[in-house]
């Protein structure tokens, strides 16, 4: 493999150079000299993109801003006085139980049906390709023509979803204006766009299986359902995991459809962590930086853990 | 050519080095006109929120005119309204400030409180012409940051043939009794009531603001029994079903969309809406929102201010003086509240526009009654007060929580917050 030989010539190239002359010293500073040149630009390229803006976040969530010491840059440090402001708001409860529940019913439901889907379209048919790539229009859409949309077919008086209930019988539903259903609406918004990503990634997991495993399954006289709760699924783990994980981060931060939908409301009845940060921040004509940055590391705090739950689980079935 | 092994590797790393100096500074010749330029040369530079208008419009014209009266050269940047605060405190913080930054009312206070505005007595602006009732949302402490451009307010335009069709005469609908039983006629007659924003933003608190200041209460105390009334009309509006439900999520632009379809009788929206009135294809009218009493309710202002912020070099502001006296003189203002759809800021340029337009009458005296949110040296306590408000009446309008008990939770986090 390729792969072999570069490390195998890596290796051979070290051998020779031994410590002690001078000649060889000199080339071994240059090569670390090279070394460090060529690792500079993507360590300048994180520290500048990566670490300086959550520094920043972290020092905004640990002072006390107003919009005068904003300016004149010389907030007082208060410790974690803005991380007690965000646990004691009678909002946080809510906003943590819906980031909750949004997360959680979203990975579900798009998992769920991406998989559905992809399995459908692993079995070649007329137009399956065609109709595979219908189902990426979802995700190819911007997310503000996509919330928007959603807005107007769930309004109220004048959407489409009213009208067909109102066909069948049914009393109109307040989508986005009544605290029992506004949740609801951005979950089903949100499962819809976020079907697509689970399909094609599932779906790309669905080719690597060998069809020989089928063919040994089928010979073993296993049908429909059990090949897939045997085969199929068991096989598909690493990439049913890594799609999961990579929902679930995209999940816990989606600001966009919530805001466009319901702004959070009405009255926080489907406000989650990410739009609360939003709102404190941006949201009103004085920005309150250092509550609206506190909760956003909590969110950075939730994805770490999330993601630190999936090495372990990747490193238990690796050993 | 053949390199060495060690040259070929030096220059690797010289080009890395070079990649990674271009990451962190910006790999372009920097702009000489920027920054430390000295007062006499160098472009001034002006903000504003009006992206929707380039360099072929009036107003950017304007803006060149000026500049060139005043012998510089301008270089204007047009920024989505909700987009230009956070610019602007932004630049505060890193000192580029804008010479001259043209921002919505309420947001001066916020600036005026960062210590990123000039007084207008460090200036030497002459404000003696502005109406005081629109100079106060630039106030603070006794201190005035800014001129006025023009102003906007709300009122309610309404549908001739809907009114016409229930047997409601528009003249009448003084107060509030009258108004709801405008709208129970109207509702008989197989039309739709009124429609306004409710939304859970500044937008939604902007729109309740003309019912609350006119059932007499105070920004100062949420829970009165006045308020109280203000937040039940617009409830049994809902119950009634003289409204729709979706004023709880109506922007102002929504909201006027559903009354273009010319089903509603009244929509509450503001003069900027006036061009696009005249497009909806159905006769309409203005009337000023009523108070519960009767007369004319103090609707909010809304419309931008002409500001100069600070700039450690001061011999600029001299020429920012001249600039921002330039964009608010009698002439210049009324081609530019023309072309925004604006109300005048001093009554002699009012005058003129009444007498060119007379439908803009009964929007002058909206504005000549309307309050800015952040008057009664309310200042940056109002966005504080804003908020709890637009939380109340998402409650009460949602079901979640009675007019009362929505306002008295409102009072208690306000009270928390401001003081």
């Amino acid at each position: 493999m390729a792969h072999d030989t570069t490390i195998r010539t890596g290796a051979a190239a070290t051998v020779p150079v031994r410590a002690g002359t001078a000649p060889a010293r000199r080339a071994r500073r240059t090569r670390q000299v090279a070394a460090w040149a060529f690792l500079a630009p993507v360590v300048a390229y994180l520290l500048a993109f990566y670490a300086y803006p959550l520094y920043r976040n972290l020092d905004l969530s640990l002072r006390h801003y107003t919009v005068r010491s904003f300016v004149q840059g010389d907030a007082p440090f208060s410790g974690a006085d803005n991380y007690r402001t965000v646990f004691g708001d009678p909002s946080f409860g809510p906003a943590l139980l819906h980031t909750v529940v949004f997360t959680g019913v979203s990975l579900v439901f798009q998992f769920a049906l991406g998989l559905a889907l992809a399995v459908f379209f692993a079995q070649s048919f007329r137009l399956s390709a065609t109709l595979r790539a219908l189902f990426l229009v979802p995700w190819l859409l911007p997310l503000i023509v996509s919330a928007s949309t959603w807005s107007w077919m769930l309004n109220s008086d004048s959407g489409i979803v009213n009208a067909a209930l109102g066909v069948v019988g049914v009393d109109p539903v307040n989508w986005l204006t009544s605290p029992q259903w506004s949740l609801v609406s951005v979950i089903i918004a949100n499962i819809w766009i976020g079907v697509p990503f689970n399909l094609v990634v599932l779906y790309s997991g669905l080719q690597a299986i060998p069809g020989e495993i089928y063919e040994a399954a089928a010979l073993d006289g296993s049908t429909g359902w059990s090949t897939f709760w045997r085969v199929t699924f068991p096989l598909l783990r690493p990439v049913s995991a890594i799609t999961l994980l990579l929902g679930l981060v995209y999940t816990l931060k989606v600001f966009d459809i919530i805001w466009i939908m319901t702004r959070g409301g009405p009255t926080d009845s489907s406000t989650t962590l990410a739009t609360w940060s939003y709102r404190l921040s941006f949201g009103s004509l004085l920005p309150e930086f250092g509550p609206g940055a506190a909760v956003g590391n909590l969110l950075i705090v939730m994805a770490l853990v999330c993601g630190l739950v999936y090495i372990r689980i990747q490193h238990r079935q690796a050993t | 050519m053949r390199l060495s092994r060690s040259a070929r590797r030096r220059l690797g790393a010289a080009a890395a080095l070079t990649l990674t100096a271009c990451l962190t500074v910006a790999c372009s010749s920097s702009d000489p006109g920027s920054g430390s330029a000295d007062a006499a040369s160098g472009p001034y530079t002006i903000w504003d929120p009006y992206p929707q208008f380039d360099d072929g419009s009036a107003w950017v014209k304007l803006l060149n005119t000026c500049g060139a009266e005043a012998g510089v050269t301008v270089k204007r940047t047009g920024y989505d309204t909700t987009d230009l605060t956070n610019k602007a405190l932004l630049a505060a913080q890193q000192d580029n400030s804008p010479d001259v930054l043209i921002v919505d009312n309420p947001v001066v206070s916020t600036l005026a409180e960062a210590g990123a505005l000039t007084t207008t007595e460090e200036t030497k602006l002459d404000t003696a012409g502005i109406e005081p009732n629109l100079l106060a949302a630039g106030q603070l402490g006794g201190k005035t940051y800014g001129v006025p451009i023009g102003a906007n307010t709300l009122a309610l335009y309404y549908n001739k043939a809907v009114l016409t069709k229930a047997g409601v005469d528009p003249a009448g609908l003084k107060d509030w009794a009258a108004l709801t039983a405008a709208l129970a006629k109207v509702k008989q007659s197989g039309g739709k009531g009124i429609t306004f924003s409710a939304i859970g933003t500044e937008e939604g608190s902007f729109q309740f603001l003309p019912w609350f200041w006119g059932s007499g209460a105070q920004l100062t105390r949420l829970d009165s029994p006045e308020a109280v009334s203000a937040l039940t009309l617009w409830t049994d509006w809902l119950k009634q079903g003289y409204a729709p439900n979706s004023v709880l999520n109506n922007t102002q632009t929504t909201s006027w969309q559903e009354f273009a379809t010319g089903d509603y009788a009244f929509g509450e929206n503001g003069t900027w809406q006036l061009a696009n009135a005249k497009k909806t294809g159905f006769d309409y009218g203005i009337i000023a929102i009523p108070s519960r009493a009767g007369g004319t309710a103090p609707a909010p202002t809304g419309g931008e201010f002409v500001t100069a912020p600070v700039r450690s070099d001061k011999a600029r502001y001299a020429v920012s003086q001249r600039l921002i006296t330039c964009l608010t003189s009698a002439d210049n203002a009324l081609t530019t509240d023309t072309t925004l759809s604006y109300v005048a800021a001093t009554a002699a340029v009012q005058r003129k526009q009444v007498a060119a337009t007379p439908e803009l009458a009964v929007w002058v005296e909206a504005v000549k009654a309307a309050k800015g949110r952040t008057s009664d040296d309310l200042g940056t306590r109002y966005p504080k007060i804003s908020q709890p408000l637009w939380t109340a009446f998402q409650a009460a309008l949602s079901g979640s929580q009675s007019p009362p008990d929505a306002l008295k939770a409102a009072q208690t986090t306000a009270a928390a917050a401001t003081r």
